[in-house]
């Protein structure tokens, strides 16, 4: 449906207020001028050219934007970027070593194929890394849980679930 | 080579048409059943799965040209309007604004598949395109869209489908004089005589039987990034069909074909919906090739589930006459189809109601209604997936008034032949299909089960055990072609126009030409998605690309490997027929004596690349193939609070030769948990005094999670359908979703002890029904 008017129509058009930012994205720390109100997503996206993380829903459904933010999975179409200030990301692209080495999450999805067309597989992915750093061994239900904010259209939940139960060292 | 040209026939989605075929040379013959295959039926994971797990795959909404603009839509919040006036010049001078297209100096844009303007004076949808802000960014590019003032002359409107069909009811479009689909409907299929096959009958059932319009939320909406150099136009686009997008784009921009380059490496899921350009590759074609500059238009979620398609709604009454043994002696559907505003053509709901089940009187009525909603659009079975529920669970309510078996009623009626085109099929596995099921749903105790079913704290719990059948096409057909290219180094390059849309297509086509090549499945590469560089291919869609690329990529490969073991066989004096390429390696097919790898003579030519063209063949003549198969649906039903949770589905599906077990059981499970969805979930709401959608976007649209997910036993059969094509394999796209809300259906209805009148089985479904 149309965008819901941001500002009065008859308002003078003026120059959205901007903010420096220092944010570190996958190691590297950035100084980035953004509007006060661009998302972490869009300054991923369109500043810092890393299209890793998807645009799905815009309003914090699909989960196709997750990220890491210290270690923890967060929305990043959610997030404003002038909030992340001094903070340290993760995006998909950083997830494998410099060497391109894949991380176990990564080599799990594609063993078990647990994606199909892909678009939301950086989320899953991240999303899963996220719950194994704080519970390294989750139950099938711990695993569906933290995953339940994630959605695949295609249905790749069963191979999603598998490849967490393998992670997980549960045997299959 | 000499060329010829065959007629054969193509069916696509229950519609057959007559095709022509060039070849030039020969398919190498079928793989049957006792073929010796290395690499093909081997669980494979995907050859681009690297790329999609570590974000290195592009996808449309990924592709980033300098100079790049961002569009944004203002679209119309009445169901029925007339723009008269835009003015857009506040909008214009907003910072970072380019510019804005509308009706009055973009109205030239006509749109080559509806053959009606983009930006049309009569808007008849609440979602349909007013304006388009071209800006440098996302945000500049909503503030514009805001401040565009629009003057609208509201009309009146219609978006009930049985009340459109009435002769008083307000037109959905002005200048036609119905709101009909066209001048054909309603449409009616007949065979014998229904209303004597209903008084002969001893036992009636009349049902009524609902099916929402679901929404395909692509995890990736529509669109396309376009740009213009001055000579060619390419186009990025989210689409099934890459060669669609080429064709209309260059008839809407007047360009020639050669000046228009579409590419699609990566998709964000179609499902049906991404046929052709869309309106928004349309746009994003039109403005770069106006601005030249680079433009991306992506859909906003929002935006997608009103202006980019849908499942249509139905309403489908059936009635079923049959003697007192089950023997069916009429079958009766009235369709009506809630087709939105823009329509072009009905979707297959009567397709399995002409030949699932034996019987000699039969009437199908198709009755298209435009209503002033936004378009529907193809969805994985489009048709199929609601007539067979409806039917489905109407053979469980005739068992019922029989006193039948459900199971036994279905094989009182078993179809030996394609009854509608008089004509055997080349395989049906369906009896096998319910037999295997039955036994791993534990059907022959479901009452019993039933009964022992612990009810719970509360008492209110309920097990429910149904079935239902499937039917659909997928063996594909021509045209399709490939290209096979072995380096110097002995490694393959195979060269096609097709689409992965998510299936697997890139691997699967690596595997079948490795196969053929005799090389290890890492030394071939497979292209596809850009009609520059690709073959024509068909659209990905309707469970047709496998079997009909697969075919064309193994005759590339064969004649490939055929002329390199000509140059081998001249290089070492030994005839090409007492040589093989096993492995990457050549190997004399007497004694077994390796002689080296295949690079290691290539590479003597000093850059000779060995080519060799390959191209689906026709169809087999005079015969019908279908995937047959069944689905079990296991459900827990609260009768506290109308919660349904589906425990376990079986799935029996005959797809012929499977290429890859391991992405084959991804789409059937992909195919059960949509369908899944279909049953449980997914519905429009449109609020019926503004005609506007109440549910566009994944906050109050539910699509299924991962904790819906119901345990998934799917059982292979994995023969070869010989009559299908070369591989003997046919698609699986469709199959898994088409029986899984009827066999959920049924469950319910199994567990509840009394009928469903349609779906989704949302809890105040369920609850109605209890009343």
């Amino acid at each position: 449906m149309p965008n819901a008017p941001s500002q009065s129509p008859d308002a003078a058009p003026t120059a959205a207020p901007h903010r420096t930012v220092h944010l570190t994205v996958n190691g590297i720390a950035h100084e980035i001028e953004v509007e006060t109100r661009r998302t972490l997503l869009d300054a991923l996206r369109a500043d810092l050219h890393l299209t890793g993380a998807k645009p799905g829903c815009g309003m914090g459904d699909c989960g196709a934007c997750t990220v890491l933010i210290e270690g923890e999975a967060v929305y990043s179409c959610l997030t404003l970027a002038v909030a992340c200030e001094g903070r340290a990301i993760t995006t998909i692209e950083g997830l494998s070593s410099s060497d391109g080495e894949l991380d176990p999450v990564q080599s799990a999805f594609i063993a078990h194929d647990a994606l199909q067309c892909g678009f939301c597989t950086p989320g899953q992915v991240l999303a899963m890394k996220a719950l194994l750093a704080r519970n390294p061994h989750p139950s099938d239900d711990e695993i569906a849980r933290a995953m339940s904010g994630n959605l695949c259209r295609c249905g790749a939940y069963p191979k999603i679930l598998a490849a967490g139960r393998a992670l997980a060292g549960h045997p299959s | 080579m000499p060329v010829r040209i065959i007629t054969t026939h193509l069916e696509f989605e229950g519609r057959v048409s007559e095709q022509r075929v060039v070849m030039e040379g020969d398919e190498p013959p079928v793989w049957g059943e006792d073929a010796e295959l290395r690499i093909v039926g081997k669980p494979t994971p995907r050859v681009d799965g690297r790329e999609r797990v570590t974000g290195g795959a592009t996808y449309t909404y990924d592709i980033q040209l300098p100079g790049q603009l961002t569009a944004a839509a203002l679209r119309s919040p009445h169901a029925h309007a007339r723009v008269t006036r835009v003015d857009a010049s506040r909008a214009e001078a907003m910072p970072g604004v380019r510019a804005v297209l509308h009706r009055f100096n973009a109205g030239d844009l006509i749109d080559p598949n509806r053959d009606r303007s983009v930006f049309a004076e009569e808007l008849p949808y609440a979602g349909a395109i007013v304006a388009l802000v071209l800006a440098d960014t996302r945000e500049q590019a909503a503030d514009a869209c805001a401040a565009v003032m629009v003057e609208y002359e509201t009309l009146p409107f219609v978006v009930d489908p049985e009340a459109a069909l009435q002769p008083e009811a307000p037109r959905v479009l002005s200048d036609r004089p119905h709101n009909k689909l066209n001048d054909e409907y309603p449409q009616t299929y007949q065979r014998g005589d229904v209303d004597a096959g209903i008084r002969e009958a001893e036992v009636t059932v009349e049902a009524r039987f609902e099916t929402p319009a679901a929404m395909h939320n692509s995890m990736e909406t529509h669109g396309a990034t376009a740009q213009w150099d001055g000579r060619t136009l390419t186009i990025y686009s989210s689409t099934q069909d890459i060669f669609g997008v080429r064709r209309a784009v260059a008839k809407a921009l007047g360009l020639h074909q050669n000046q228009v380059r579409a590419i699609k490496q990566y998709m964000g899921g179609g499902f049906g919906s991404k046929f052709g350009p869309h309106e928004s590759g349309l746009l994003a074609a039109y403005a770069a090739h106006r601005l030249g500059r680079p433009v991306q238009y992506m859909l906003s979620r929002e935006d997608e589930n009103v202006a980019a398609g849908h499942r249509s709604a139905t309403i489908q009454h059936f009635r079923l006459g049959a003697q007192r043994d089950g023997t069916l002696t009429a079958i009766e559907q009235r369709t009506v189809g809630n087709l939105g505003a823009l329509a072009g053509w009905f979707p297959a709901t009567a397709m399995a109601t002409k030949e699932l089940y034996q019987c000699a009187n039969v009437r199908t009525i198709d009755e298209g209604a435009r209503t002033n909603l936004g378009p529907f659009a193809a969805f994985r079975a489009p048709g199929v997936v609601e007539g067979i529920a409806a039917m489905e669970t109407a053979v469980d309510q005739l068992a019922a008034a029989l006193g039948m078996d459900p199971l036994e009623l279905r094989l009182k009626n078993y179809a030996e032949r394609h009854q509608d085109m008089q004509r055997p099929y080349a395989r049906k596995l369906l009896r096998e299909a319910y037999e295997i099921g039955a036994e791993r749903i534990g059907w022959a105790t479901r009452d019993a089960e039933a009964r022992r079913y612990p009810k719970g704290r509360d008492g209110t719990l309920r097990r429910g055990v149904g079935m239902a059948s499937q039917l659909w096409g997928g063996d594909g057909g021509p045209p399709a072609q490939a290209q096979a290219k072995l380096l110097p180094d002995g490694t393959a390059v195979i060269i096609t126009g097709t689409q992965d849309i998510g299936t697997g297509t890139r691997t699967v086509l690596a595997q079948i030409a490795a196969e053929e090549l005799g090389l290890p499945l890492e030394a071939v590469r497979v292209e596809l998605g850009d009609t520059e560089f690709g073959l024509y291919s068909p659209p990905s869609g309707g469970s047709m690309t496998l079997a009909s690329m697969g075919p064309a990529v193994r005759m590339a490969a064969a004649e490939a490997r055929k002329d390199a073991l000509e140059i081998v066989g001249h290089l070492v004096e030994a005839p090409a027929d007492a040589l093989d390429i096993r492995d990457g390696g050549i190997v004399n097919r007497e004694t077994g004596r390796e002689m080296g790898t295949l690079g290691s003579y290539l590479e003597q030519l000093d850059g000779h690349e060995v080519t060799a063209k390959g191209m689906r063949g026709p169809n087999a003549e005079n015969v019908t193939v279908r995937t047959f198969g069944a689905q079990f649906a296991e459900v827990e039903v609260d009768l506290g609070t109308g919660q349904v949770r589906v425990r376990r589905i079986v799935a029996v599906h005959d797809c012929g030769r499977i290429v890859n077990p391991l992405t084959f059981s991804s789409q059937i499970e992909g195919g059960i948990i949509q369908g899944l969805g279909f049953a449980l979930m997914e519905q429009r709401v449109v609020d019926q005094r503004f005609g506007t959608v109440m549910n566009a976007n994944l906050e109050q649209f539910h699509i299924p999670t991962i904790r819906d997910v119901p345990e998934i036993d799917i059982v292979l059969l994995d023969r070869p359908n010989t009559y299908a094509n070369t591989l003997g394999a046919l698609g699986a796209g469709e199959p898994p979703i088409i029986p899984t809300p009827g066999a959920i259906a049924n469950a319910v209805a199994h567990a509840i002890g009394r009928p469903v009148s349609g779906l989704p089985l949302t809890p105040d479904r369920i609850l109605d029904l209890l009343k």
